[in-house]
């Protein structure tokens, strides 16, 4: 197990979350004893133990292929922050060639 | 009927509606109007609308007149959580990066309920995103425990607890992931039920860690909780997580002649944080049981005390990877300082989301980044393992496990809101029941000296919803704790 210290300026920008000076020095605190609390499952043996990812097996669940009612270009731009011809509109995200 | 109509309940409405000795729209004026008396002090609302309750009433009586009656929920006020979808209606999450936000479309619970005649009654207040056991993490009201204004009414679910102990409505849907349902309904004085994991859909509700939240019914008795949990469980094509298990009928288990059962009771786990009154009152409902013919077994569930750990590795790991979607983009807040497009996600997250909900994010992507997934998240699967299995085995021997729901009753606002790990822990009993994906249910079993509700906790197996109504109910017809009402 890794030492309980975090990077808190890498993690936040794995997250896309920006923090400030303050939060960044209570979060990585606050995280330290989170993960030292954490070192307690250092001491259970799992070898050969399976992963268990949910309560019950999951498998996928298929629909056949048929035209089903769905939202209106209306209803799915509702909460949309910014619109523009029946689209979600955001700034440019790449340069002029 | 010289009781007032808000301090009855689901059942008692339900047949005073079908004997038409009251109409829905009686009965919703009376909520309506216990809320607007109450609710100062209370706050259990982040939104309602009168008028569209009342409309929903009026139709519902309208159905009853024309002998077109839904069912035993037609005309009957239901309060929900914040976090379930209701088409045309505001969905926060008790958060501001959600604070402009209408639902598009109905969960299927929702979809359920609405078959069935119930009243869609406001929006009942959470910590943000569920996160938190307290209802202080909600971003824009605390909500007050009716049986102590100066206390937390426990969460996430405390904003349909209160409602529902401060007779605002008689029946509240609550979402559980850790013990979301289970913990403010202890604290609150009401029956609160966590299902099987894939009893109930999920298709609809904000997620927060996918593979363990449930919806589920806070009532005031077990009868009140299994005519809610009827209307709405089985399965659903739409969440793939859903289990084609057929639903049992919950009102005939109730009613049918008790059992002897064997209760497990671990109290290895019970441990040095309980309440010396939460003990005694657990002491005296097994020794109820006992009474009963029930045989009391002492079990032991060795790996439970590492049911927090695993619990805070996983549920923040789902919750960073689910809370994702939040990006400022499709339907969230969107910051005004961003720079460039990369730069939304980043300003309108910071500014969107609050401190819990932040070190969570932060806490889950750090235990699935490279370097150290083995180590915290493959390594909390596996214990994961271990803890279910920890319940099979007991499981082979007993029918159910009786604990406390909460260490202790509601504590103090501000107590605990400045240590994480403190207030973690005060879902301590809860968290192992949504890792083993079991059903879990909290019933009010006692008041400490200073008159807050204790609760006790039954634990059953996968889909013995119906058992542990049944073992609930028992322990009702011989106590008054779940028919005391908060003097607001």
């Amino acid at each position: 197990m890794p030492q309980p210290s975090v990077d808190i300026n890498y993690v936040a920008n794995l997250a896309r979350l920006d923090l400030t000076a303050e939060e960044k020095v209570r979060f990585a605190s606050q995280l330290g004893d989170i993960l030292a609390y954490f070192e307690k499952l250092n001491a259970v043996d799992v070898t050969g133990v399976e992963p268990m990812a949910h309560a019950f097996p999951v498998f996928n669940v298929l629909e056949d292929d048929v035209e089903q009612p769905g939202f209106t270009p209306a209803e799915a731009l509702l909460n949309a922050p910014a619109q523009r011809d029946n689209q979600f509109l955001v700034p440019k995200v790449v340069d002029d060639a | 009927m010289s009781d007032p109509l808000h301090s009855l309940t689901l059942a008692e409405l339900s047949r005073h509606l079908a004997a038409k000795q009251v109409t829905s729209e009686e009965v919703t004026r009376a909520f309506v109007e216990r809320t607007r008396a109450v609710e100062p002090k209370v706050g259990a609302f982040l939104h309602r609308d009168e008028e569209d309750a009342l409309a929903q009433a009026r139709a519902s009586d309208q159905r009853r007149a024309a002998g077109k009656s839904l069912g035993p929920l037609d005309g009957i006020p239901i309060g929900i959580k914040d976090v379930i979808s209701v088409k045309g209606q505001p969905l926060t999450a008790a958060s501001k990066i959600l604070k402009d936000y209408i639902s598009p479309y109905d969960a299927t619970v929702i979809e359920r309920l609405n078959a069935g005649g119930a009243i869609r009654w406001g929006r009942l207040n959470l910590d943000e995103f569920a996160m938190g056991s307290s209802t202080e993490n909600s971003a824009y009201q605390t909500t007050a425990n009716p049986w102590d204004l100066e206390r937390i009414p426990g969460g996430s679910s405390g904003g349909s607890a209160a409602c529902v102990a401060a007779g605002e409505a008689p029946a509240a849907l609550g979402s559980d992931t850790g013990g979301s349902i289970r913990q403010p309904a202890s604290l609150c004085g009401i029956v609160g039920l966590k299902p099987t994991y894939g009893l109930v859909s999920r298709y609809g509700l904000a997620a927060f860690a996918s593979s363990l939240d449930q919806i589920g019914p806070m009532t005031r008795t077990t009868e009140d909780a299994a005519m809610l949990l009827q209307a709405f469980a089985g399965h659903d094509h739409r969440d793939s997580t859903s289990l084609k298990q057929s639903v049992p009928d919950y009102v005939a288990a109730i009613n049918a002649p008790a059992k002897k059962w064997k209760i497990g009771v671990p109290r290895d786990f019970f441990g040095n944080g309980l309440d010396p009154e939460v003990r005694a009152s657990i002491d005296a409902a097994i020794k109820f049981y006992q009474g009963q013919g029930c045989e009391i077994i002492d079990i032991k569930l060795p790996h439970a005390d590492l049911g927090l750990p695993v619990y805070y590795i996983i549920a923040t790991a789902e919750a960073s990877s689910n809370l994702a979607r939040y990006d400022g983009i499709r339907y969230t807040h969107r910051s005004a300082q961003a720079a460039d497009a990369v730069d939304i996600y980043f300003k309108s997250r910071a500014e969107g989301f609050g401190p819990e909900v932040k070190r969570r994010i932060i806490l889950g992507t750090y235990v699935l980044s490279s370097g150290y997934y083995d180590a915290y998240y493959l390594r909390a699967q596996k214990v994961r393992t271990l803890i279910r299995r920890d319940f099979e085995n007991a499981f082979q021997t007993v029918d159910a496990i009786l604990t406390p729901t909460a260490p202790t009753a509601a504590f103090k606002r501000g107590e605990k809101s400045d240590d994480p790990l403190a207030m973690y822990l005060s879902d301590i009993y809860t968290i192992s029941v949504n890792l083993a994906g079991l059903p879990g249910m909290s019933i009010p079993c006692g008041f400490t000296q200073n008159n807050l509700p204790i609760g006790l906790q039954l634990i059953g197996k996968p889909f013995a919803e119906a058992e542990l109504l049944a073992m609930g109910r028992l322990f009702e017809t011989a106590h008054d704790y779940h028919s005391r009402r908060a003097v607001l």
